[in-house]
């Protein structure tokens, strides 16, 4: 059976989120890359056991890049497309998907195994197993959650792919800095720091910073802290925010409402430190501290920092 | 300025989740339903800012049964001037997306407006397919909405931090926090919403692309290991010897 992977890249190299999709691709059968714009090498993706990348032009749009896509299905007589659910996944794969006339299973959590596909549903609180009505299958995989692929060690041949794209509709207007200040943009981030209202105040965010950037995690909030504006919308994490899957969540000053919870219980682990020892977040977690924030986080910060 | 805007059913974030038959329905005894948050309060907010600022209607549209028709009402009263519900029992996006652009195919929407995710099923799948069956663009994970001119200018989302774009024409975009203030209804607005009209649509038939097998609860959390406040270095062991996450 023939996948084909829709690949996004930074610098020339297949994004980790992507890498993933394809290390995905090619446990289903034999997997054919699809890039828009440079690649450096083969970007990385013969590790991951791809054979071939069809390599299309740069600067498409989303509704072109699902032509891109479509096409290269179409053209390998592809049973199945593979994306990361990422931002642009979540723009393109519905698009490859009504063009193919192929059922869509989004955000798949699990390497492929029998029949159907395992995703979340209820926000992380529930698992669903899902399986296709159709002939074709568009498959996306959620960012850090099924794991790189181990190294195959193999080097994928690049080729020049071209098809009718027809005219681009977006146009770029600005492309700002990144908001996460250098670090890993938080629905693939593997260590995040959050804190919530036990903070008291957006001017106490400095020792979030400093635990953060000992430990090279990403910053993260609760939505009561990003509504008052203490912290960017960007950071709020849970059912109404975004939802994420670190391999460790160190959660502060937050008391473990259900909403919260709905975002982050996908973490591998969870440590929280909380003044209050009845707070609902310890039972969601793994490690915890019982105590005043401002008094743990700067030693915790000294504790990493020794490492 | 027309919009429409993609309105879902969802179960009130509290919700315990459990199922019933055999694991394969989702139980909803009990169960308080609500508007997707993020079409209530970023989409449909929107729409209707935009709409007070510069005239135009704003339609609301859900595909679903009988049931949905509260949660249509609730956005009535928020502000929607008319409210359009595809009568169809709801199994999978590639469903409710045909169903929505069959609908909006024999409208002249300007825009039409989707949350970025329902958040029972969590797809985010939706409003790209709806873009792809009426061949327009999908701005995915929208944070601003504005006009200059006849140019709809937004923000959005993207791996590498924030994208100001332009689109000349009709596009389908999925908003994410940013997009508008929650409202909370007011009396006014919740007595207009009774003589609004709702109107109920046949479906068109669209066929479901996947379907549900079997739910499943994650494993219970084998309990919290706590650490001395006054020794961190210890939690930083575990995390590292134990875990072994970092
Ligand atoms: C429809 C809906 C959707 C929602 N979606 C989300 C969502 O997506 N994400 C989200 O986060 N919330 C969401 N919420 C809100 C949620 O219900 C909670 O209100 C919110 O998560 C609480 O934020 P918090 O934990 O920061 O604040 P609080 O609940 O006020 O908790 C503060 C915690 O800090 C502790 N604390 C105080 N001082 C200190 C100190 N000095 N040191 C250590 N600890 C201290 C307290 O013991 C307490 O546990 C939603 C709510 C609704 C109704
Ligand atoms: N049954 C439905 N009726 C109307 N709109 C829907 C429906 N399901 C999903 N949508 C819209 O599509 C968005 C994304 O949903 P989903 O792809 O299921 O995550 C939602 O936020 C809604 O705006």
């Amino acid at each position: 059976m023939k996948c084909i992977a829709f690949i996004q890249t930074k610098d020339g190299q297949a994004t980790k989120a992507s890498l993933e999709a394809a290390g995905f691709a090619a446990s289903m059968g034999e997997a054919v890359a699809v890039v828009s714009g440079e690649l450096n090498g083969d970007g990385g993706l013969g590790a991951v056991g791809v054979g071939r990348v069809l390599q299309g032009e740069a600067h498409l749009d989303d509704g072109q890049l699902a032509r891109l896509v479509s096409a290269a299905a179409e053209k390998e007589g592809a049973s199945t497309v593979v994306s990361a659910q990422d931002h642009l996944g979540k723009a393109v794969a519905g698009r490859v998907a009504v063009r193919l006339g192929a059922g869509l299973i989004a955000g798949v959590t699990a390497a492929p195994s029998g029949e159907g596909f395992t995703r979340n549903v209820f926000s992380g609180k529930a698992t669903a197993r899902i399986v296709g009505n159709t002939d074709k299958l568009v498959i996306t995989t959620t960012p850090n959650a099924i794991g790189m692929p181990e190294s195959a060690g193999g080097t994928a041949s690049v080729e020049a792919f071209s098809t009718d794209l027809g005219d681009r509709k977006v146009e770029i207007l600005e492309a700002a800095a990144p908001s996460t200040g250098g670090r890993a943009p938080l629905p693939e981030a593997e260590l995040v720091v959050s804190a919530g209202r036990g903070l008291k105040g957006p001017e106490n965010w400095g020792i979030i910073e400093d635990l953060a950037d000992a430990v090279g995690a990403t910053t993260a909030c609760s939505r009561p802290v990003s509504d008052i504006g203490w912290r960017p919308h960007h950071e709020h994490v849970g059912q109404t925010g975004i939802a994420i899957r670190p391999n460790l969540y160190i959660a502060i000053g937050i008391s473990g409402a259900i909403q919260h919870l709905a975002g982050v219980n996908g973490s591998k682990v969870i440590v929280v430190i909380n003044k209050d020892p009845e707070a609902p977040f310890f039972k969601a977690a793994d490690y915890g501290i019982v105590g005043d924030a401002f008094d743990v986080v700067p030693k915790l910060t000294e504790a990493f920092q020794a490492l | 300025m027309d919009f429409l805007v993609c309105i879902s059913k969802a179960p009130d974030t509290t919700t315990r989740i459990a199922f019933t038959e055999g694991d394969t329905r989702f139980n909803e005894e009990g169960v308080q339903f609500i508007v997707n948050p993020y079409d209530e309060w970023y989409a449909l907010v929107r729409a209707l800012e935009l709409v007070e600022a510069q005239g135009g209607k704003v339609v609301i549209a859900a595909v679903g049964g009988a049931d949905c028709d509260p949660i249509l009402r609730k956005a009535l009263a928020i502000g929607a001037h008319e409210a359009v519900r595809i009568d169809a029992a709801p199994e999978d996006a590639m469903q409710v997306a045909a169903e929505l652009a069959a609908y909006a195919q024999g409208q002249s929407f300007d825009a039409i407006l989707c949350g970025k995710e329902t958040i029972d099923h969590n797809s985010s799948a939706v409003p790209a397919m709806i873009a792809e069956h009426l061949d327009v663009p999908c701005i995915a994970l929208c944070t601003s909405l504005d006009y200059d001119g006849d140019k709809a200018i937004m923000t959005r989302e993207t791996a590498n931090g924030i994208e100001k774009v332009a689109v000349a024409g009709t596009f389908v975009l999925s908003a994410a926090k940013g997009m508008g203030e929650q409202r909370i209804p007011n009396m006014r607005g919740i007595m207009a919403a009774r003589t609004k009209p709702l109107q109920v649509v046949p479906a068109s038939g669209a066929a479901a692309g996947t379907r549900i097998e079997k739910f499943a609860l994650p494993p219970e959390k084998a309990g919290v290991k706590l650490v001395d406040a006054d020794n961190p270095a210890e939690l930083v062991r575990l995390l590292r010897e134990e875990a072994k996450v970092i």
